[in-house]
């Protein structure tokens, strides 16, 4: 099988600081992988540097682009990875204010990337903005309401939304939960959960909470200082950590 | 016949880094076979290491030497896409303890693993309607999540979870603890089943009078035990 | 020679030639924003300081010059103006639209159709159409490098969510030869369809810096969806003074008690008619 995503030893420095180096990885179509290390342990960098929002310095990010098959998304023109990126790429960012726009409706937010690629039917655009608000368990009567009128949890619904009304295969999320209370988080895991199964998505997902990734990812991989230090199925590298750090990792959580 | 599940050689230590690096272990040169259609009980005393070896076969631990063969994967060797496919089709596990995603109604937790493996809604979903049944869980609690049930409420979801597909190898952790006679019977039936369905199955029992009724054969693991210096 | 002291129409040479490339380019890629270096004009921001410098560096001492605000030749802009150049280049001046080779123009398109023989030079207050979407100047021009328009049609997506139409009335965005989105200037929609025209139209935006262009015959689309197509509408009514009933009319209170009329914003085309009546 064709790897959706295959990343070599990718690298990022600023200046003499490592952001992250020598990453390798694999995605598999319908995986989600979780990347877990506390602060500054290179994950935000290594995530934003797939995602095309940093160039990195060294390394190849392949993707398996639906026209054409692999390709180095690092090489892409400018115009070719914003397609990438309001098609077949999805971010959700910690924070909804920097991943919706805040004076538009939630409507229009929705509906913005598929004007972007060529929708031009407000009744159709209306209708998918519509169907995708009742996905993410928004209120078809809140449709004409801006973002700014939301509570937290519902923000990060709609930017869900946001990002996969154009039916995506590959989201990459950043703390998706960072920020919301206990009780949001769960509807959120089980709403993003859902989502990934049934559109048979790609996710790399972001975060410093172990108990996120036992619900969502397939497969972990653990950072510290820029360096992947262990990788293996999620269960299996919480259940039985290898390296001393991750070890540490696991029994740093509070248990409930 | 070949064996759907074949242990051989096996051995694993627990190192820990955090207290030292102390390297303990747990198993060494552990070898069975389990056929298609036969249950095999682990035994021992508690801390023997039978749900070790439990959580080995299931890729859940990692092993540091010899092999597990499931059908034709060895999951220590496979990649973690690898075993996650063959969980998928192949490799059940029922644990004693049930860990779901908060807020998932409980007939979508029993109907996830034919799901997970693309069969229409209303297949799973009936087969989950039809396990719950079987196990008494009220009908009122379907659509509710299991995690505010009780023990023994959650314990039979779990099963019935496990049960859902009718996967060729499946894992047993003490499947009737803690059940009532009622509730027993279904489970003991249900491996029945499985066994008459032509399910590899390795358990632990410590429900002597359950171990005796659906275990072909028993392997005490305290041989599987390295002897300590 | 002038007896003034003033370089012809106020600039200096160097400066209109820089203007005149700045010209050139737009004319060059049309709908595409130009930078210039504005000058400091003799005339606050918004008083029409870019159009200013676009009829200076276009003036030749044998043109005739219109000037209009909101399409009247009398009000106090439009007048300012045409003194402006009248003592700065001695240039001849004019109200009839037929009559001028250059026509400066504020929020208006003449109704007279223009030949090729003219110059319309629009004052342009905002001249980046995706600004109230995209504050930042560095995203709006890689979304134009990119033709990344998507935004501009959320724009006309949130009128119809809001008020069941699109509701914008003036600065419809337009697309220009299906490459550039561009802003007509705050002209009503109704001026719209005129855009596509035999003269050349360059638009002089002075404290954004921006100059560009829409040349003769480009292909001008105004920007809609397939189930609300852009309408050119305009008050139901004929002009109360000269009854056409194809121009754009203002309304008028005539009294303290609340009476209005509807007459033609451009003057000329106004008087015009009732000449022909008379």
């Amino acid at each position: 099988m064709t790897p959706l995503l295959d990343v070599q030893s990718l690298g990022k420095s600023y200046g003499g600081r490592i952001g992250c180096a020598d990453v390798s990885l694999r995605l598999y179509p319908g995986e989600v992988l979780g990347i877990v290390g506390e602060s500054g342990s290179g994950k935000s960098t290594l995530l934003n540097c797939l995602a095309g929002h940093l160039p990195p310095d060294t390394g190849r990010v392949i993707f398996d682009t639906r026209a054409e098959g692999p390709r180095d998304v690092l090489t892409m023109s400018e115009p070719e990875r914003r397609m990438l990126g309001r098609t077949d790429w999805a971010f959700v960012h910690q924070n909804p204010r920097d991943g919706l726009r805040m004076r538009i409706s939630a409507g229009g937010n929705v509906g913005e990337r598929l004007m972007a690629v060529g929708a031009r039917h407000y009744g159709e655009i209306r209708a998918q903005a519509t169907d995708w608000l009742a996905r993410v368990e928004i209120a078809e009567a809140r449709i004409d309401d801006r973002p700014s009128a939301f509570s937290g949890g519902m923000q990060q619904r709609l930017q869900i939304a946001r990002n996969l009304v154009t039916g995506p295969r590959l989201v990459f999320m950043d703390e998706p939960t960072g920020g919301l209370d206990v009780s949001v988080q769960a509807r959120l895991l089980d709403l993003i959960r859902g989502l990934v199964r049934r559109m048979g998505l790609s996710a790399i997902v972001v975060t410093h909470d172990l108990a996120v990734v036992r619900l969502l990812a397939d497969r972990l991989m653990v950072m510290k200082d820029g360096h992947v230090i262990e990788t293996g199925l999620t269960d299996q590298v919480l259940d039985d950590p290898q390296a001393p750090y991750t070890q540490l990792l696991v029994s740093s959580v509070l248990q409930v | 016949m070949i064996p759907m599940i074949h242990v051989e050689n096996l051995a694993k230590n627990f190192t820990l880094h955090n207290q030292g690096g102390a390297s303990i272990p747990v198993i060494a040169g552990a070898g069975f076979s389990v056929a298609p259609g036969e249950c095999v009980a682990l035994t021992g005393e508690s801390g023997a290491g039978k749900s070790t070896v439990m959580r080995i076969l299931y890729g859940n631990y990692l092993a540091q030497g010899g092999s597990v063969r499931i059908g034709t994967i060895d999951i220590t060797k496979a990649e973690p896409r690898e075993i996650l496919a063959l969980r998928r089709e192949t490799l059940g596990y029922v644990s004693q303890f049930l860990r779901v995603v908060p807020r998932v109604p409980t007939l979508e937790v029993v109907a996830e693993p034919l799901l997970a493996l693309g069969r229409p809604e209303e297949e799973a979903f009936d087969r989950a309607r039809d396990l719950l049944t079987r196990l008494r869980i009220p009908e009122r609690l379907w659509t509710l999540s299991p995690t505010t049930f009780s023990g023994g409420e959650q314990q039979r979801v779990n099963i019935a979870r496990g049960f859902a597909h009718a996967y060729p190898a499946l894992l047993l952790d003490e499947p009737t603890a803690s059940l009532d006679a009622t509730n027993r019977e279904t489970v003991l039936t249900l491996i029945e089943e499985a066994k008459a369905g032509g399910a590899a199955i390795v358990g632990i029992f410590h429900d002597l009078e359950a171990r005796a009724r659906v275990a072909d054969r028993e392997i005490d693991v305290a041989v599987f035990t390295p002897k300590l210096a | 020679m002038r007896d003034t002291d003033y370089n012809f129409a106020y600039l200096d040479e160097q400066t209109k030639r820089m203007i005149r490339r700045a010209i050139l380019k737009g004319v060059a890629v049309p709908g595409y924003q130009v930078p210039f270096a504005s000058r400091e004009m003799p005339m606050p921001y918004g008083w029409g300081t870019g159009g200013v410098q676009v009829t200076a560096a276009c003036l030749t001492p044998e043109d005739t010059l219109k000037v209009i605000d909101q399409g009247a030749d009398d009000t106090t802009n439009a007048v300012s103006i045409r003194k402006f150049f009248e003592k700065t280049a001695e240039i001849a001046v004019t109200e009839r639209t037929a009559e001028a080779t250059i026509i400066q123009t504020r929020h208006r398109i003449p109704e007279t159709p223009l030949t090729e023989a003219q110059i319309l030079v629009y004052q342009v207050p905002m001249p980046e159409p995706l600004r109230f979407l995209e504050p930042s100047e560095v995203e709006t021009r890689k979304m134009h490098a990119l033709q990344d328009y998507g935004l501009m049609h959320v724009k006309l997506y949130e009128d119809i969510a809001r008020h069941g139409e699109i509701a914008t009335a003036y600065s419809y965005p337009v697309m220009v030869e299906d490459r550039y989105v561009m802003s007509p200037s705050p002209i009503p929609k109704f001026d719209n369809p005129r855009l596509v025209s035999a003269a050349l139209q360059l638009f002089g935006a002075g404290r954004e810096q921006r100059i560009y262009a829409v040349p003769p015959h480009t292909r001008v689309v105004s920007l809609d969806f397939e189930d609300h197509p852009f309408d050119p509408s305009k008050a139901p009514h004929p002009c109360a003074l000269c009854g056409a009933e194809d121009s754009y009319l203002d309304e008028v209170i005539t009294d303290d008690r609340g009476s209005r009329m509807f007459v033609c914003s451009d003057t000329d085309y106004c008087a015009g008619r009732r000449g022909e009546a008379a």
